[in-house]
């Protein structure tokens, strides 16, 4: 095989596997470290960075961090990456002196931001420092997006949203809010350089089955009923509420009607309960509040009497998966089931909309999706100075998609004001340091923690469904946040090897607590893996190759469960392996790769 | 020296043996030795040999004498006895232990200056009573817990890593097994664990003396040019007779070598050993002819290594003294001491 290149970042990027999984890449290890020494605020500082939300993303994000991380292959659980990164939020103190001032100078570009929810509110905070005119405009009177009208503040308090938002709103742009852009063709004639959509996904999915028209009284869609509760629109609901859908709105639905007045609230959905959207997290949370989910029933019928909704009926269906293992739902032949209930929200999936995007500008739809035709590494559209992000890019995806779209974005729109190629991607940058300190010291707490992974304290639940604002997961205290941060790996001190000073004793194969290291004749990786000295079933992971050793055999370091506990380096006679901490440093627009 | 606890976690799809043990569970707490010691290879070797041969920890005796190499055994089987005895004595420590109870697994451990320095003695005559055990040393040439002199298994003409030169002759352990009737010699390279584990496996399947001489570099004193125990010189001078396999009954042999290339000798318990022959004319069961072969191949600079030589009928101590069946531990007082009637008896019959 050919050696690994370790001089390339995505090598070493991709051995940290919750920054490589993370949509923003933040540098995961590095954080949790300094969560651990009790630099709060420096650790905020690395994950605003990265992923511009810290305080919001600590509550609310998808954490696609967690599957990935290492540990979840060794025991059990993975890190509780997403509510350390709260931790920082929570404990970091007053750091508006650390954000980067206003520009002394314009560039003299403008540049349009339609929307501001999480994705535009990106790419100001990534433009802004680098002297554009920003004018960012939303239908509401208030930032934040879906993360303000959809995400109940029982998960979200008002403060953190409006401080994080502040942080970017401070830089200077110039903020028309309650102004909806009701034409791209007018907001075009307006000579900005650039415009960025970032107006989400904003219709919810509404469910056509007879009794809709004749009970629509108590029948709410969503998204539109938690932005009405945002809103205090809408303080109360019925006793009995049936919410129809299984993903995360679903759950935010259910869980404020609790805190509404709904004593009997179910959830109804037409899968199973694995294969519900809803993170797994937020199925317990429902569940934790005595809400019962209910599964294989498809919506048939609302019922209503004197043009007034009592209930609804289902019919029983069940997974039958064909040759290929599709799952197909199909009638169970039992007899359908009726729920009687007071008010139906039906939260069955949303849907982007651009009624105010005219046809006939040159930016292009596609025929299938009646989706604006967007490039996925440059976010431009085929008008060249139309740029798209976030939810309204590509379908509804997670807040932390929406901010990796902002940030390629802003290096989209930040070149294209250049007059550069938005083809051209700036490369990312890695930074390596050696980690030792002493024959056996590491600059990094190398030993192993044997914890299992620490429950976050939750508000007592009677106490919680009192008061729609009180935060039912009250975060970790600066103690369990040690505790969890401990059980971080440090995937991203990197094992390196030199194989100049290799002598081939074989004390870092028989150390390795996961028996991660061989010395073996070279071969083909599909052979090579059936040769190691532990079995290499993981094939998304890298195997670390070095060779020009004396015996002409080679080194093979299967990265897959490798504890990063640095034994190999310290029972190395030559040093010939060393811990070297890497900071891989993906670009942003303005960032010195990004600019020439 | 490392002063971290070796994280308990395991590669997930670690196998366990027929006991129910992984490789992991025969570890002991993590070297003190230098870093890139030859003997800690070793001990990794004998866990898995252990391991694999699916031998319960509490059934094993690991006893040494004074040396790096007999530090080792805190290194390995945890679960195990152990017996770290005076400077050069554990043959003799290992013989006693071994009449009182015969139902251990005897591991004994030492060092080029344990063995052929002040225990040369003890050594000679555990080896010559056949004692049933496994003997290793881990050889390196070289005293290097007193930084760096020559040992008793210095080469002649080996250089020490401040550049003086070894004149007295080596003693040679293996042609001491061979003469002294050892039934089982094997010559081995901590940095070859293909060929060292199973060697160790099959010694400890062994009912005799089974004597191992394990080349073990020492990275600190004796891993420099010159040095004729280094890593270097050994890969590059090593012959291997042989390739060792050992298959305890259960398994079945089932790969196909071509006649006249592997032979299998089948042991006294019906375990077997398959040796894929390497020197074609080379006699595993012919003591004199393997003595004199070692003289020739070491007088062409050659250090020889895997099985040197096997008795598959071996016998040993008790056998020699025609003790009794059980372990002494087994026996009642009235058995041990059986009193002032009973020793009359012995002291009529010698009047």
């Amino acid at each position: 095989m050919q050696p690994t290149d370790i001089k390339n970042p995505e090598y070493f990027h991709k051995v940290v596997d919750c920054q490589w999984a993370c949509p923003a890449h933040t540098p995961v290890p590095e954080y949790i470290r300094l969560i651990a020494e009790g630099r709060y605020a420096d650790a905020f500082m690395i994950n605003w960075k990265s992923n511009v939300f810290p305080g919001i993303l600590g509550r609310t994000c998808d954490r696609p961090c967690e599957p990935a991380c290492r540990r979840g292959r060794i025991e059990e659980e993975p890190v509780a990456i997403c509510r350390l990164k709260r931790v920082a939020a929570d404990y970091k103190g007053d750091i508006s002196a650390r954000m980067p001032p206003k520009p002394q100078q314009k560039n003299g570009k403008r540049i349009a931001l339609i929307g501001a929810g999480p994705s535009s509110m990106t790419v100001a905070r990534d433009l802004a420092p680098l002297g554009y005119d920003l004018v960012i405009y939303d239908g509401e009177k208030k930032t934040g997006g879906m993360i303000r009208t959809q995400i109940p503040k029982f998960r979200l308090p008002e403060e953190v949203l409006d401080e994080e938002m502040g942080y970017i709103t401070a830089m200077g742009p110039e903020m028309r809010l309650g102004q909806r852009i009701d034409s791209l063709k007018e907001l075009l004639n307006e000579s900005y350089d650039a415009i960025f959509v970032g107006t989400g996904a904003p219709k919810g999915r509404d469910l056509f089955i007879p009794g809709r028209q004749e009970a629509s009284a108590h029948i709410h869609i969503g998204i539109n009923w938690l932005a009405n509760v945002s809103f205090e629109h809408v303080t109360k609901i019925g006793k009995r509420v049936i919410v129809l859908g299984g993903g995360n709105t679903a759950m935010d639905c259910c869980r404020t009607s609790r805190r509404l007045g709904g004593e009997d609230v179910k959830v109804i959905v037409r899968s199973g309960f694995d294969e519900m959207k809803a993170s797994p997290w937020e199925k317990d949370d429902a569940i934790r509040e005595d809400i019962p989910i209910l599964n294989y029933l498809v919506p048939k019928e609302f019922k209503h009497k004197d043009g007034k909704l009592i209930g609804m009926t289902f019919e029983k269906v069940k997974a039958e998966y064909d040759a290929k293992g599709r799952r197909n739902l199909v009638p169970a032949g039992e007899p359908d089931q009726y729920f009687e209930c007071d008010d139906v929200i039906i939260a069955v999936g949303q849907e982007n909309a651009f009624p105010w995007i005219e046809r006939d500008i040159g930016l292009a739809f596609d025929d299938r999706w009646n989706m604006p035709v967007v490039d996925e590494t440059t976010f431009q559209s085929t008008l060249d100075k139309v740029f798209f992000g976030g939810d309204a890019a590509f379908g509804p995806k997670n807040i932390i998609w929406a901010v990796a779209h902002g940030h390629q974005a802003a290096i989209s729109i930040h070149k294209f004001c250049q007059g550069e190629d938005v083809k051209d991607r700036p490369p990312t940058h890695m930074n390596i340091t050696s980690q030792k300190m002493g024959i056996h010291e590491w600059s990094y707490d190398n030993a192993i923690s044997v914890n299992v992974r620490t429950a976050v304290p939750h508000q007592d639940t009677h106490i919680a469904l009192k008061n729609l604002r009180a935060e039912v997961e009250l975060g970790f205290d600066d103690r369990l946040a040690l505790r969890e941060a401990q059980r971080c790996l440090n995937c991203d001190v990197q094992t390196v090897f030199n194989n100049t000073l290799c002598i081939e004793c074989d004390a870092c194969v028989d150390i390795c607590p996961v028996d991660c290291i061989t010395f073996t004749e070279d071969g083909e990786e599909q052979d090579l893996r059936t040769r190691l000295n532990a079995p290499s079933l993981n094939l998304d992971q890298s195997l670390y190759i070095a060779n020009g050793l004396k015996t002409g055999n080679i080194l093979v370091k299967d990265e897959d469960v490798c504890l990063h506990c640095g034994l190999c380096a310290e029972r190395c006679p030559t040093g010939a392996w060393d811990m070297e901490r890497t900071l891989i440093d993906v670009a942003q627009a303005g960032s010195a790769c990004c600019t020439k | 020296m490392t002063f971290m606890a070796k994280p308990k976690f395991h590669h997930p799809q670690l196998q366990k043996n027929a006991l129910g043990y992984t490789r992991r569970d025969y570890e002991g707490p993590v070297s003190t030795l230098c870093a890139g010691c030859g003997h800690d290879s070793i001990s990794a070797a004998i866990i898995r040999a252990v391991y694999e041969l699916d031998l319960p920890p509490h059934r094993i005796a690991k006893l040494s004498g004074i040396g790096c190499s007999s530090k080792t055994p805190t290194y390995f089987l945890g679960a195990s006895h152990g017996f770290n005895s005076v400077h050069g004595r554990m043959p003799s420590v290992l013989t006693g232990a071994n009449l009182a109870n015969k139902d251990l697994i005897y591991l004994g451990i030492s060092g080029d200056g344990d063995s052929a320095s002040i225990g040369l003695g003890q050594f000679a005559h555990s080896v010559r009573r056949g004692v049933n055990m496994v003997y290793i040393v881990a050889n390196n040439g070289v005293y290097g817990l007193t930084k760096g002199q020559f040992s008793a298994t210095s080469d002649k003409g080996a250089k020490s890593k401040r550049g003086a030169l070894n004149k007295d002759e080596a003693i040679d352990l293996v042609g001491m097994a061979l003469q002294l009737g050892a039934t089982f010699v094997g010559r081995s390279f901590s940095g070859d664990k293909d060929q060292l584990v199973p060697l160790i496996k099959a010694a400890l399947n062994h009912k005799g003396a089974a004597f191992i001489d394990c080349l073990s570099p020492c990275v600190a004193f004796n891993n420099h040019d010159g040095s004729t125990k280094s890593f270097d010189y050994i890969r590059e001078h090593n012959e291997a007779l042989n390739s060792l396999d050992f298959i305890t009954g259960r398994q079945e042999i089932t790969v196909e070598y071509k006649p006249g290339t592997v032979e299998t000798v089948t042991q006294h318990d019906g375990s077997r050993l398959r040796l894929r022959k390497i020197a074609d004319d080379y006699d595993v069961h012919d003591r004199i002819a393997a003595l004199s072969y070692m003289q020739q191949r070491a007088a062409h600079g050659e250090i020889v290594t895997g099985l040197l030589y096997v008795d598959p009928e071996p016998q040993d101590l008790h056998a020699h003294l025609n003790t009794i069946e059980q372990p002494l531990n087994s026996l009642g007082t009235h058995a041990l001491v059986p009193g002032q009637t009973a020793l009359d008896k012995i002291n009529a019959a010698f009047r």
